[in-house]
């Protein structure tokens, strides 16, 4: 079980507070279609994805990206069981999905830079040690289950 | 992974906005870099690791001279930082994978100081040129 200090929590829970889920969300799965062109081999069924402003327009993407970070919230309500939380959308990934686990590593740092870009410096050093600890460990659950 | 004539043009407008804050940008790059990523302090045992310290402030106007001088050589990264990649190979020695966590630090503080610059054409951009510069520096590893 992993383990978060008070500290960590809190800075999770302060900025996850403010977050728009929706919007960051869009933001979040946008960016990773855009800077690494090579993920929208999964997306195939979600229209235009031609360009960097058709990626952002298009509301299949905005409503997978709010999906994806809805989900996230789950593991910032579950800090102490994160694995358990994602325990049946890791088989998923794995068996019906057929996601490389690398992608989630990708997604996790792409929303690290978009809070970033959200909350300038009150996202401190501090911080984004708590929210990369927290990237890599959802990253880590949704892998567990991969056979 | 080439970089087009529009990630030239990105990078260097990005650079251009950064301008004088550069340096500022090494040493927060590398705080934060520190913090996120413990495992990376094991290259400099001997810093003071204190926030402000005079040793990051020094290092990381040296990252960020580097950076602005692989920009200003756009076309020719591997030859304007031919030094430091053999500085990197024989001596330095510092695990690839490290390459990509500053990268990436370095996103987080543009992101944080410029968010309407950093759009997400812009950020491709910047990802590419900050991996072509991670490459460089490893390409005489072995």
């Amino acid at each position: 079980m992993v383990h978060w200090s008070a500290e960590e929590k809190q800075l999770i829970a302060s900025i996850w507070g403010k977050v728009s889920v929706e919007e960051c969300g869009a933001e979040a799965l946008a960016r990773l279609l855009i800077v690494y062109p090579w993920t929208q081999r999964f997306f195939s069924n979600f229209g235009n994805l031609s360009s960097p402003t058709a990626i952002i327009g298009n509301p299949k993407v905005r409503a997978h990206g709010k999906k994806v970070l809805t989900s996230f919230g789950e593991a910032v309500k579950n800090l102490d069981n994160i694995k358990g939380t994602y325990s049946k959308l890791s088989e998923l990934h794995c068996e019906k999905l057929h996601v490389d686990p690398e992608n989630f590593r990708l997604l996790g740092d792409i929303l690290v830079i978009v809070l970033a870009s959200h909350f300038g410096r009150d996202f401190t050093p501090a911080c984004q040690f708590a929210w990369q600890k927290l990237v890599g460990v959802v990253a880590h659950a949704l892998a567990r289950k991969y056979h | 992974m080439v970089l087009s004539a529009n990630d030239k043009t990105n990078v260097k407008a990005i650079f251009g906005k950064i301008g004088g804050h550069a340096e500022e940008y090494g040493a927060e790059t590398l705080e934060r870099m520190f913090a996120a990523y413990p495992q990376t302090k094991t290259y400099f045992p001997h810093f003071d690791m204190a926030k402000g310290s005079a040793q990051i402030k020094g290092h990381g106007k040296k990252v960020a001279a580097a950076l602005v001088e692989a920009v200003n050589h756009i076309d020719d990264i591997a030859g304007a930082l031919s030094k430091l990649s053999d500085l990197h190979a024989q001596k330095l020695r510092v695990d690839p994978v490290n390459f990509k966590l500053l990268g990436h630090c370095f996103l987080v503080v543009v992101a944080s100081h410029n968010p309407a610059a950093l759009t997400p054409e812009v950020h491709a951009s910047l990802d590419k040129f900050l991996c072509a510069v991670g490459n460089v520096l490893t390409a005489k590893y072995r």
